[in-house]
């Protein structure tokens, strides 16, 4: 048996990379997405928030598996034809950003609103009062559950096969036959659990360098307190 | 379906896939929701009470059990069980593996909402039922689950909707709920638009409806 | 007014023996000794964080002592007899110790799944084996003694403070403890609510003879209701002696400030 894994192991480390590529892929795809719904949602013109609270509940309330057949196997007939590639990351960015817009208004609407109230005494403009002040000490909240919706991306990867893409889950499907059932499907659990924890430990990471800026940031921006008249 | 391929939507197609899609909504869809909710209810309270037990050699293997399943993918759980333990003599129809699988996987989630649920009880609560000497069964059962069970209604209610929107994961395993209904028509009359945009809409009809009456609901409990 | 003078002495309700508790590096009781007789209603003052109210968690068991033996009643309540010496006592023998000990909150407590009525049946049926029909005669009796019997069927949610105080003093009875421990019951209500809860305290200091073990700053109530007043500075108890000399000529400097302090606020 060693030798037949031997044997298939380039295909399932390919399988692997795959899995990686989408995971990370789709999650740049859903990052940007939840900031362009996430900060719609916060617009203060109501088309533009409505319109944001309409794509965020469709896709969140639809399933993923029929969201991807859908761009998959629907939108040829109407002509649109997508990569696999493509047709994964519209999926993961469009379902995820879905979800990750609530995150992103969530964690903006956590921001005190003292600090709202200190940007417009000092007379920032809307851009810069986002870009300088709100969104910096924002971010540090939205990471953990990112955290969660990136391995969430992770695991929804094992459903890529279906569209005919090469990742783990296809290649152990493969592996089946060559080492048996219950071998490959255990290590296939082994190994996504292990890029799970990887991909926790990559989140404690930018947890503590977000964390860390908005002590820096933040100096930049308070008002100084009145000096006491002796 | 010759002449009809051109047009942009087939209402004769349509009215014939409908019914079995809704048949197949209504039977297996929410059967095996309602299945594997059950499940995930009640293991995720064991979850929930082992990952609290003062007795390590409990607290920490429930809680590595409760991130393995967490963090590995529905797909590879169900073929796991479903061609992988048949190796070693058990052998389960893809129905019963579809809603254990999902069982346990929304378990381990809801380890998680019983656990916020319970640390939210105010600590007074347990020093009331030990000021009055109450026994761990009639402090438990009497106190603590009865307002945790109140607490945790929203959030039970969004892991259920979350479950129900993955039960299409089954056709990975040839389970005959609606997507994979949808799919079967689509892929027999070469024709997909119809049946998976119905599938769609019918999911839609019912997850949307429902979010927002879990939306209200915390609203009105936290009061 | 009760008498001034302790209570016959015999063998002391409560005895604490050289008591230690450490939170973690802080310790806030360091070999704290004293005695309690039965029928006593002793009134523990002092500032926050004196150890007044870690004195009465460590009598319900909310906290295990780090040293020493507290006594009730002659029998240990930390410490379980295992032949001749005494170890830590086991959860399961706690929970026999504890029934003739009761505690009223500061925050109440009341359960807000149960009405008024259930609350105050839930401890005898279950711990006590009463009957539901007992339980419910008995809780009936004290909701009408703490004058709360109208409101038997009502949810502890809708009722104002002084009325879940009430509630949970009749609960705390229903259990007929030897021993109840009343901690600055009136501290989170209303001052207009707080004159219906201490006159129901004063009643049952009249008419039973529960040993009360009080943390208050309601000095007016303490003078009437207690024997005894202990002042506690730091973990000590730097004062021990009746409300006429503590409250009128003490002896330490400390409760003298102390006291000046707290009824200036009034």
């Amino acid at each position: 048996m060693t030798e037949q894994f031997v044997e298939t192991a380039p295909f399932f480390l390919t399988g692997i990379g795959v899995t990686l590529l989408y995971t990370v892929l789709g999650a740049l795809a859903a990052l940007v997405l939840s900031f362009v719904f996430g900060l719609m949602s916060l617009s203060r013109l109501v088309a533009v928030r409505g319109f944001a609270r309409v794509v965020v509940e469709f896709f969140r309330g639809t399933s993923l598996v029929i969201q991807l057949l859908w761009i998959f196997f629907v939108l040829p007939q109407l002509g649109i034809r997508f990569e696999p590639i493509a047709a994964a990351t519209i999926a993961f960015g469009l379902n995820f950003g879905a979800y990750g817009a609530e995150i992103v208004r969530g964690a903006v609407m956590a921001v005190p609103k003292a600090q709202w109230e200190a940007t417009v005494a000092l007379g920032l403009g809307r851009v810069r009062r986002m870009r300088r002040v709100i969104l910096p000490q924002a971010l540090p909240e939205m990471i953990p559950p990112f955290g969660n919706l990136w391995i969430q991306i992770l695991k929804s990867s094992s459903l890529l096969y279906l569209i005919g893409i090469t990742e783990l889950t296809y290649e152990v499907k493969q592996l089946q036959f060559d080492i048996g059932s219950l071998a490959a499907f255990s290590i296939a659990l082994v190994v996504y659990f292990l890029i799970a924890q990887l991909l926790v430990l990559v989140i404690r990471w930018f947890e503590k360098r977000a964390s860390a800026r908005v002590g820096r940031g933040a100096r930049q921006v308070v008002i100084e307190q009145p000096q006491a008249v002796a | 379906m010759n002449g009809t391929e051109r047009r942009l939507w087939n209402w004769d197609y349509t009215w014939e896939v409908l019914p079995e899609l809704v048949k197949a909504f209504l039977k297996l869809t929410l059967g095996i929701t309602a299945a594997a909710a059950v499940v995930a209810i009640v293991l995720g309270l064991l979850f929930a009470l082992g990952r609290r037990a003062d007795a390590s050699w409990i607290s920490w293997p429930t809680y590595w059990v409760v991130e393995f399943i967490r963090s590995t993918p529905i797909p590879i759980q169900l073929f796991f069980v479903y061609f992988g333990l048949p190796v070693v003599g058990v052998q389960l129809s893809a129905l019963v593996t579809g809603i254990a699988v999902l069982g346990v996987h929304y378990a381990a989630y809801m380890s998680e909402v019983y656990r916020a649920g319970i640390d939210a009880i105010p600590k007074g609560q347990w020093e009331a039922c030990t000021a009055l000497s109450l026994s761990p069964r009639r402090t438990w059962i009497g106190v603590i689950l009865p307002q945790v069970v109140r607490r945790i209604l929203p959030s039970t209610g969004n892991q259920i909707i979350a479950l129900f929107k993955e039960t299409p994961f089954l056709i990975v395993i040839g389970v005959a709920e609606m997507v994979t209904v949808a799919n079967q028509f689509g892929g027999q009359n070469y024709r997909y638009i119809e049946p998976i945009t119905v599938a769609g809409l019918i999911f839609l009809l019912a997850s949307y409806p429902t979010s927002v009456l879990m939306r209200r609901l915390e609203t009105r409990l936290a009061r | 007014m009760p008498a001034e003078e302790s209570a016959a002495t015999g063998e002391p309700m409560i005895r604490f023996e050289d008591v230690v508790k450490r939170f973690g590096p802080k310790t806030v009781l360091d070999g704290m000794n004293f005695s309690i007789a039965p029928g006593e209603r002793v009134t523990l003052i002092g500032p926050s964080g004196s150890g007044k109210t870690t004195i009465l968690r460590l009598l319900m068991t909310l906290e295990r002592v780090s040293g020493g033996v507290i006594w009730v009643d002659g029998e240990p309540l930390t410490h379980e007899r295992k032949g001749s010496k005494l170890e830590p006592a086991s959860e399961k023998y706690l929970r026999k110790a504890r029934q003739r000990i009761g505690m009223v909150f500061q925050q109440f407590n009341l359960f807000p799944n149960m009405t008024v009525i259930e609350n105050v049946m839930e401890a005898p049926v279950s711990v006590l084996g009463l009957s539901k029909d007992d339980a419910r005669a008995r809780g009936t009796e004290l909701l009408d003694k703490v004058g709360m019997v109208d409101f038997v069927d009502a949810h502890p949610t809708r009722l104002s403070g002084g009325q879940q105080q009430r509630v949970a003093i009749a609960r705390a009875l229903a259990m007929e403890p030897d021993i109840l421990l009343l901690d600055e019951v009136t501290s989170a209500l209303d001052p207009e609510l707080v004159v219906d809860v201490l006159g129901v305290l004063r009643e049952i200091a009249e008419t039973t003879d529960i040993t009360m073990l009080i943390v208050t700053h309601e000095m007016h109530f303490a003078r009437d209701v207690s024997h005894r007043v202990m002042m506690f500075d730091q973990g000590v108890i730097i004062e021990d002696g009746p409300p006429s000399k503590i409250f009128n000529d003490p002896d330490n400097e400390r409760t003298r400030t102390f006291l000046k302090a707290v009824l200036e606020e009034r």
